[in-house]
């Protein structure tokens, strides 16, 4: 039956019985790792929440030394890269070779400026001194645990870099394969998790930029 | 012969034979480093990880009886303070993050889960192979720490002592939160083939118990592990760029550290011990030859176990310091796993009244696990009661109560299950005579061992203590006298497992007597597991079926025909 | 009885430790009636229905209601039985007397301090009156690690930590000497962290206050002083004064003794040496010990108390 199976369709791995099960496995497969994502965020989440009851004046404080124009500008990006990565998926379903490639690269380019963004963010706090934990230096805010707030933003928000630069790593992947030709409305599953995984970065992002700059 | 149907769609089905004595199985399909090293066999993958798991349980093992010698005096017997602060802290490394986690989830799990589902392997065979290389880089990492400079802060890594001490404690660390990674992926894939892979006809009603234990560990291994991964990766920062959230030194705080490293480590005692109900499930059905009492009972309890587990964590900080109210709510929520975990012994020895109990090796240590286990459970509950806790926490007592729980507990349900499944793995019989003698030690050693230290903890004894008061001795020399039988007793597994793999006897497919899938196919399985794929219309406990109605598989060939119907029901069979 | 109590706890010296002792013993007593059937049990269905031939057959027995929901329900009120003693017995050993007579506790590694409302300080051993109720308010020093006060006989234990207070109480039911352990691993030196808790009537510890306040420090010898400062500063937590090698390098023959350093140099152990490393302890660590004295004496010793530790080590030839 596998043997059936595999001349009908090449991507059918031999354990499966067939293409819908394959596909529904790796979508469940991919929820349960975007759950981990969460517990994994999660852990600094409630050091944040921790550390904001704690000592609630500190970061009304210490948010005033973030960039709100940035982080917003920001936040409109990462939106569009998710509109972008969504009009992918749409084209493989659609069968729209050249439109994959095309909306992909749209993608990268946009986390590319996310990035961008956030270098300068970043190199802006290092000339004040604002370094994570130990290092930090800066005497603007007056108040004694300035660094731990610090400690908890560049966590999250580099725990954050570090996933947008994976999702730049899985979409150059992705194009690199699209432009084989390799996905098509019969097959499309890596495309469709990556999709997946880059608007679980997008959400993070969206709780991250009230949680950080917005606050009074 | 015959038809059966699943969502509307008829399958032709007919009964198989199972091959005895077969000649092509997984063992030989392939040979070479590189078939074993590469392989996506979950078979091959399981006994990749049996091999680790049987080599850290000896390194942690004779630290432990190293541990157990300097303790038989007060004064220094073989080593300094600081040298058996490495080892006790290695020991429990060691025991739980590389052997007890992935005992039997990693090392059984892998090697039965796809087989008891019907299935030709688990969702994602290659993300498989990764685990266990990812596991084997985190035991890496650990061993290179070994070298370098052993750490010493206990297993806890408790703040800020792990951010002040001079040992490795940053290696160490890399090392157990790429081992979670291993943890949390194997998780995922085992839910995923759960709920996707389940032979034609595997209902969930119709799943063995082993299965639902896996499937409730699953969901707390995914759960819990990623906060795992976060503290350690918050405890890595704290190390090398002071980031002060938990260093008191810089504005953090330890007793956050304490919530953050329990919120995973008290389910991941859950994530060690629930796989062990699973196997004990299985075990005390077939050598009861009786369906199993309480079948969702034991199903959802195991659920409910992962539930409220996740909620119980603070009663590792009774006297911690954090505020009286959650000590309370702890308190109160913890009992409750005492609950499912007692139905579950209960439904158990109903299993075993009025059924054909056969005392073979692995029904010993069934046995022996719902004895030990029971002293690990009740004295659980001595510990969940905040006053009685106060004067036990962090005194030899807590030491004995988890490993009544841990070693009295997993440990005799891995060896159960790995002497219950060892034919079918290796296709060979081992001696039941030193068997039941070596099942027989280990249950002296081990109540020797423990039993002292129930007394000297409640008297006051506390542990990580290098040197102790004289009115301590006589239970410390007690105690070392057993760790000692208990060495003696592994040794002969050891000697008679190996003597069985070169000259043992030649397995039958089904020595047992089992009616679960992973028994309806030769000893060894073959490559794929099946010479057929596999549809269920039984219970995996119908013991008052006869065995031949559980090989039915999809049938391919031109004798069978069809019939209709809304589900598999069992038919009347002239085969 | 009290052979049995005695074997299982230690005696109880404290007005709340017999409740504690009584959930003890209930809880192990309905533990042993479960234990028992649970064995008994298994040993009687092993026997009884050991498998008579390969051919045996069983019934078909998939659940019985009733029974499922007497071993629910018992249970259930077991522990909430438990749940509301240890509860209630909690309550009381959180809230201490108003009028408690009040400790100040300090941790270090590897020793401990205590500090009397009336200026009396101790190292390692605690005085108390009998039937007074005492509050503790304990910390650990700053930059130093947890630890855990622990009195087996007064059922009390509490972690201290080095960035909050928190607090404990006892009121000892008869005099006597009850030894104290520290109860979170906190390195080398945890299992000689502890000490002894002595309990007097109320006459004794009047007059021990008495004595104690009438010391005057800077008239004594210098080498008495610095035994003192041995005692409170922490230094005998790692350092010995037999020849034995505990955290740090012994005290006893060290004045004049050659030491080798971590870093390939020696020196002799003259005043100088004594003083400096003291002091600057990181700068030149001996070979064969860590590197993690405190480096706290620079601001808490006074020239006199440094003088006199030296003394006190030179007269320990």
């Amino acid at each position: 039956m596998a043997e059936a199976h595999s001349l009908e369709n090449p991507r059918l791995q031999h354990h499966f019985r067939n293409a819908d099960q394959q596909f529904s496995s790796s979508k469940l497969g991919m929820w349960l790792f975007l759950f981990t994502e969460i517990m994994f965020f999660g852990g600094l989440f409630v050091a944040y929440i921790v550390y904001r009851a704690w000592n609630p004046e500190l970061f009304t404080m210490a948010a005033s030394q973030l960039d709100t124009v940035l982080g917003a500008v920001n936040t409109v990006v990462l939106i569009g890269s998710s509109l972008t990565i969504a009009l992918a998926i749409r084209a493989a379903q659609t069968d729209k070779q050249k439109q994959i490639v095309n909306y992909l690269l749209m993608t990268i380019l946009l986390a590319g400026v996310f990035l961008v963004i956030k270098y300068f963010e970043y190199m802006h706090k290092f000339d004040l001194g604002i370094f994570p934990g130990a290092f930090y230096t800066f005497e603007g805010i007056d108040h004694p645990k300035a660094n731990v707030f610090f400690s908890i933003y560049y966590m999250m928000t580099g725990l954050h870099g570090l996933h947008v630069v994976i999702g730049i790593g899985l979409m150059i992947w992705l194009v690199v394969r699209a432009k084989m030709g390799d996905y098509s409305s019969k097959w499309y599953t890596p495309v469709e998790m990556t999709g997946l995984y880059w608007h679980l970065v997008d959400i993070i992002w969206i709780f991250l930029f009230p949680l950080m700059y917005l606050i009074e | 012969m015959s038809a059966a149907t699943t969502n509307g769609k008829t399958l032709k089905v007919r009964y198989f034979d199972i091959e005895e004595n077969p000649t092509e199985h997984y063992l030989n399909a392939e040979s070479g480093l590189k078939s074993w090293l590469f392989t996506v066999d979950h078979k091959r993958i399981g006994l990749m990880y049996l091999a680790s798991i049987a080599f850290f349980f000896f390194v942690g093992g004779v630290l432990a009886l190293v541990l157990r010698t300097e303790l038989f005096t007060p004064a220094e017997n073989l080593m300094t303070a600081e040298t058996y602060n490495r080892i006790f802290t290695v020991h429990g490394a060691v025991m739980v993050f590389l052997f007890i986690i992935p005992s039997i989830p990693a090392a059984l799990g892998n090697f039965l889960l796809p087989m008891m589902l019907g299935a030709k392997d688990v969702a994602f065979p290659r993300l498989n192979l990764a685990s266990f290389w990812i596991y084997s880089i985190g035991a890496l990492f650990t061993l290179v720490s070994l070298g370098v400079n052993p750490v010493d802060t206990g297993w806890t890594f408790y703040t800020p002592y792990s951010v002040q001490t001079g040992s490795a404690v940053i290696l160490m660390t890399i090392g157990v939160f790429i081992m979670g990674f291993s943890s949390i992926l194997t998780g995922m894939n085992f839910i995923v083939t759960i709920h996707k892979m389940r032979a034609p006809g595997m209902t969930w009603g119709r799943m063995p118990l082993f299965l639902w234990a896996m499937y409730a560990t699953s969901i707390i291994q995914v759960l819990a592990t990623p906060v795992l991964a976060i503290t350690l990766a918050l405890l890595i920062m704290e190390r090398t760029l002071g980031i002060g959230i938990f260093d008191p030194a810089l504005g953090g705080d330890p007793v956050l550290y304490q919530h953050f490293f329990w919120f995973y480590s008290h389910p991941a005692v859950y994530i060690m011990i629930v796989p062990a109900f699973g196997v004990i499930s299985e075990l005390i059905a077939t050598f009861s030859r009786k369906t199993i009492f309480g079948y969702w009972a034991i199903a959802m309890s195991s659920l409910a176990i992962a539930f409220i587990g996740s909620l119980v964590w603070g009663h590792h900080m009774f006297v911690s310091g954090q505020s009286e109210l959650s000590t309370v709510i702890f308190s109160f929520l913890t009992f409750f796993v005492g609950i499912p975990t007692g139905i579950k012994i209960f439904n158990w020895l109903a299993t075993m009244h009025k059924g054909s109990i056969d005392m073979k090796t692995p029904m010993l240590y069934a046995c022996i696990f719902l004895f030990l286990f029971t002293i690990g459970g009740v004295t659980g509950i001595m510990l969940g009661a905040i006053s009685v806790n106060v004067q036990l926490h962090d005194t030899y007592y807590v030491v004995a109560h988890f490993h009544y729980v841990m070693m009295g507990g997993t440990v005799m349900a891995f060896l159960g299950g790995l002497h219950y499944w060892w034919p079918k793995m290796t296709g060979k019989m081992y001696s039941e005579f030193w068997g039941r003698i070596s099942a027989i030690i280990i249950f002296i050693g081990f109540n020797l061992t423990f039993l002292p230290q129930f007394i000297m903890g409640s008297q006051g004894m506390p542990r990580r203590y290098y040197s102790y008061i004289e009115q301590f001795q006589t239970m410390h020399q007690l105690s070392t006298i057993g760790s000692y039988i208990l060495g003696v007793g592994f040794v002969i597994i050891a000697v008679y497992l190996a003597h069985s793999l070169m000259k043992g006897q030649k397995a039958p497919a089904n020595p047992w007597g089992a009616r679960t899938l992973d028994w309806m196919t030769s000893s060894p399985p073959a490559q794929h597991n099946f010479n057929y794929q596999p549809v269920c219309n039984n219970g995996a406990y119908d013991f008052h079926k006869p065995i031949a109605d559980f090989t039915l598989g999809i049938a391919e060939d031109e004798h069978a025909h069809e019939q209709k119907g809304d589900t598999i029901k069992q038919q009347e069979q002239n085969v | 009885m009290e052979y049995v109590t005695n074997f299982f706890l230690p005696s109880a010296e404290s007005t709340y430790a017999a409740s504690v002792d009584g959930l003890f013993h209930f809880i192990n007593i309905v533990s042993l009636i479960l234990l028992v059937g649970i064995t008994i049990a298994i040993v009687y269905f092993s026997i009884k229905y050991r498998r008579k031939s390969q051919e045996d057959t069983t019934p078909l027995i998939t659940h019985n209601t009733t029974l499922e929901v007497t071993w629910t329900v018992i249970p259930l009120i077991l522990i909430l039985i438990v749940f509301g003693w240890g509860f209630n017995d909690y309550v009381e050993m959180r809230t201490p007397p108003s009028d408690a007579y009040e400790v100040y506790v300090e941790s270090y590694s590897f020793g401990w301090n205590f500090e009397h409302p009336n200026g009396i300080t101790e190292a390692n051993n605690l005085t108390v009156p009998v039937a007074t109720p005492v509050r503790l308010i304990m910390r650990s020093r700053d930059g130093d690690v947890l630890h855990s006060f622990f009195v087996p006989q007064f059922r009390l234990k509490q972690d201290l930590m080095p960035n909050r207070y928190t607090y404990a109480w006892f009121e000892a039911i008869r005099p006597g000497e009850f030894v104290y352990f520290c109860t979170e691993y906190c390195g080398g030196g945890h299992s000689i962290m502890n000490g002894i808790v002595e309990v007097l009537e109320q006459d004794d510890f009047d007059a021990w206050t008495e004595e104690e306040l009438g010391r005057d420090l800077d008239s004594l010898p210098l080498a008495e002083l610095g035994e003192i400062v041995y005692s409170q500063a922490g230094c005998q937590g790692c350092h010995t004064t037999d020849g034995t090698s505990r955290v740090g390098p012994t005290f006893a023959g060290l004045y004049m003794a050659e030491r080798e350093f971590t870093d390939g140099t020696t020196r002799i152990a003259d005043e100088e040496y004594l003083i400096e490393s003291i002091l600057y302890p990181r700068e030149l660590v001996n070979v064969g010990y860590p590197n993690n004295m405190p480096n706290i004496y620079e601001s808490t010793l006074s020239e006199r108390e440094l003088m006199g530790l030296v003394e006190f080590i030179k007269e320990l030839q």
